[in-house]
């Protein structure tokens, strides 16, 4: 009897010590993704507070090695916001730019990567996969390499300082992209549905319209934000082909401070968070859709 | 039959026009042999390659091997690493022009954050960053990484949560946990995405312009310029474009077998997953 209940006291204590070094086995392991944590929010925002910081200084101050505004002046982003300085004279016209060769991009990627993958996946046209193949091509020579002859030929064909020549190369560049995730995204849509409406007598085009574009609507929204923020994002072939002041950008807008050591910093830093702004956000809206475009797209595994 | 060649026509007019002629453009520009002599020649080209392949070589590999952990981290379910998430992506949805001028005026010395930090913190005098050959190199692979890891970790978080939970749980049983389960259940299935993520972010790392010209600028005195920034400088400050164009083109060696190494894995990718 006695024994029974020592044994029985004794696996209770084993127990008891079994759970308390789960426990702190679980203690130790929350405790490490704690800093780990803390490591990467501080590792991801020190460039971002680094901009605040600076926009937040009042002019003239900027740079005198201290880690917190000591009067935080909201000025600089007034200023951006109503063309204050004459740095920022254009600020809303160059963003309207910006504005109008991302949408323009955006539009013409997906029609051409849309009317190019229906073609070969859905019209089954002969040779297609050399299509999709040679597009993917595009992407062996980086966009950068291509910035030389392609500045000389939009010399010659006199687009310099034409927002058309940036939105040729873009446009060259995304949709490629666009082919191939369309590729991938619409072998889920059974041929069957384009079979049945052609038997009805529909044309391809209003197939293309009425079954293929609704129907792809996940992987157009994906591939829209990612050309759109490819857009946005641009800067090389920007700075190279639109320096004039009718046509500029706001990233060219924003190397011009860079070129100047004279700049006034604050300004520079507040117009480059609100034209961060715009991408943030739709990051953001898009975040999930982002990416299951990712998944659907190359990087499938 | 003609329906589908005119709904391929407006892409292969773009295609046409603005990526085999340029590329066509390019090379014939770049045809004379006497330049990639001179180039060979030239002290700063040997040392923008060796630039490229440490840029290239430390920044996509420390960068994926992190993005294949931290997407391991991710995974946890803690509230704290769930809200940690969204914050994390922000470089990635920030664009590069603001970020890199931000990380440049960061380490622009002791009056930029990085120094004042160190001085407040530590009391220690912090370097010139752009004045040391290695440390102007290392913080533009340090923006790099910054930059490009949210994307690469999402990718792989993405391929994990594809990862059916019962193989977890099977060894789990089996008593594989930690390091074992990473060597003989992660790895395996994500290899194969890991090296294609590879070698796709090695072929838009060589041709990275924009980090290199807004962190370093290819200070101190051209010594971090990468080949994408060299070619630039040729051709566009220095009014020798040909040049310019032979300094990119002496990367294609490099770049075609990577794209083929590339087309080959993408069409093998069905066994995996």
């Amino acid at each position: 009897m006695s024994t029974i209940t020592a044994e029985a006291r004794l696996s209770s204590r084993a127990a008891a010590r079994a759970h308390s070094a789960v426990r702190r086995r679980r203690y130790l392991s929350n405790a490490g993704t704690l800093v780990l944590s803390a490591a990467l929010v501080v590792w991801t925002l020190a460039p971002i507070y680094n901009m605040v910081l600076i926009s937040l200084e009042p002019e003239g101050d900027v740079f005198t090695d201290h880690i917190w505004p000591r009067v935080a002046s909201v000025e600089s982003f007034w200023g951006v916001l109503t063309q204050g300085h004459w740095y920022l004279e254009h600020f809303w016209h160059q963003f309207a730019n910006s504005l109008y060769i991302g949408v323009m991009v955006t539009f013409f990627a997906l029609l051409f990567g849309s009317l190019t993958s229906f073609a070969i996946g859905r019209m089954r046209l002969r040779h297609g996969w050399l299509v999709s193949n040679a597009a993917l091509l595009t992407y062996v020579i980086p966009a950068s390499f291509l910035a030389i002859p392609f500045y000389r030929i939009m010399q010659n064909y006199g687009l310099a300082n034409n927002p058309w020549s940036v939105i040729a190369a873009l446009v060259a560049f995304a949709t490629p992209y666009a082919i191939f995730v369309f590729q991938e995204y619409g072998r889920s849509i059974p041929i069957e549905v384009d079979e049945s409406a052609r038997i009805d007598g529909a044309s391809p085009v209003q197939v293309y319209l009425r079954i293929y574009l609704p129907l792809m609507a996940p992987a157009l929204v994906a591939v829209g934000t990612y050309a759109l923020l490819l857009a946005w994002n641009e800067y090389l072939y920007q700075f190279l082909l639109l320096s004039s002041k009718s046509s500029m950008t706001v990233p060219v807008a924003l190397a011009q401070f860079l070129s100047s050591d004279q700049s006034p910093w604050n300004y520079m830093m507040a117009t480059a968070i609100i034209y961060a702004l715009p991408p943030i956000a739709i990051y953001y809206a898009f975040r999930r859709r982002m990416t299951a475009g990712l998944t659907m797209g190359g990087v499938k595994g | 039959m003609a329906w589908a060649i005119a709904f391929v026509i407006p892409y292969a007019v773009v295609f046409s026009a603005f990526v085999v002629y340029p590329i066509a453009y390019g090379l014939w520009m770049a045809r004379d042999p006497s330049l990639y002599r001179d180039l060979i020649a030239n002290p700063l080209y040997a040392q923008t390659v060796v630039n490229t392949v440490l840029y290239v070589g430390l920044g996509v590999n420390v960068k994926m091997f992190l993005a294949l952990l931290l997407s391991g981290f991710f995974m946890r379910r803690r509230w704290w690493i769930t809200a940690l998430l969204p914050i994390f992506i922000l470089p990635w949805a920030l664009p590069a022009i603001p970020a890199f001028v931000s990380f440049h005026w960061m380490l622009i010395g002791e009056e930029g954050l990085v120094d004042s930090l160190l001085s407040a913190l530590f009391g220690i005098q912090g370097p010139l960053w752009f004045t040391d050959r290695r440390l102007a190199l290392g913080s533009n692979i340090v923006a790099h990484i910054w930059k490009w890891l949210p994307f690469w970790t999402l990718t792989f978080f993405a391929a994990r949560t594809a990862i059916p939970q019962e193989i977890y749980e099977a060894a789990d049983v089996d008593g594989a946990s930690g390091f074992r389960r990473f060597a003989h259940i992660v790895l395996p299935l994500l290899g194969n995405l890991y090296l294609v993520c590879t070698l796709l972010s090695t072929l838009w790392t060589i041709g990275d312009f924009t980090t290199v010209a807004l962190v370093s600028g290819g200070a101190p005195s051209y010594s971090t310029n990468v080949l994408a920034t060299l070619g630039y400088y040729y051709a566009f400050d220095a009014a020798q474009p040909t040049l310019g164009i032979a300094v990119v083109m002496s990367a294609l060696p490099v770049l075609i077998p990577i794209a083929i190494i590339l087309m080959r894995t993408l069409h093998t990718r069905e066994v995996q997953l």
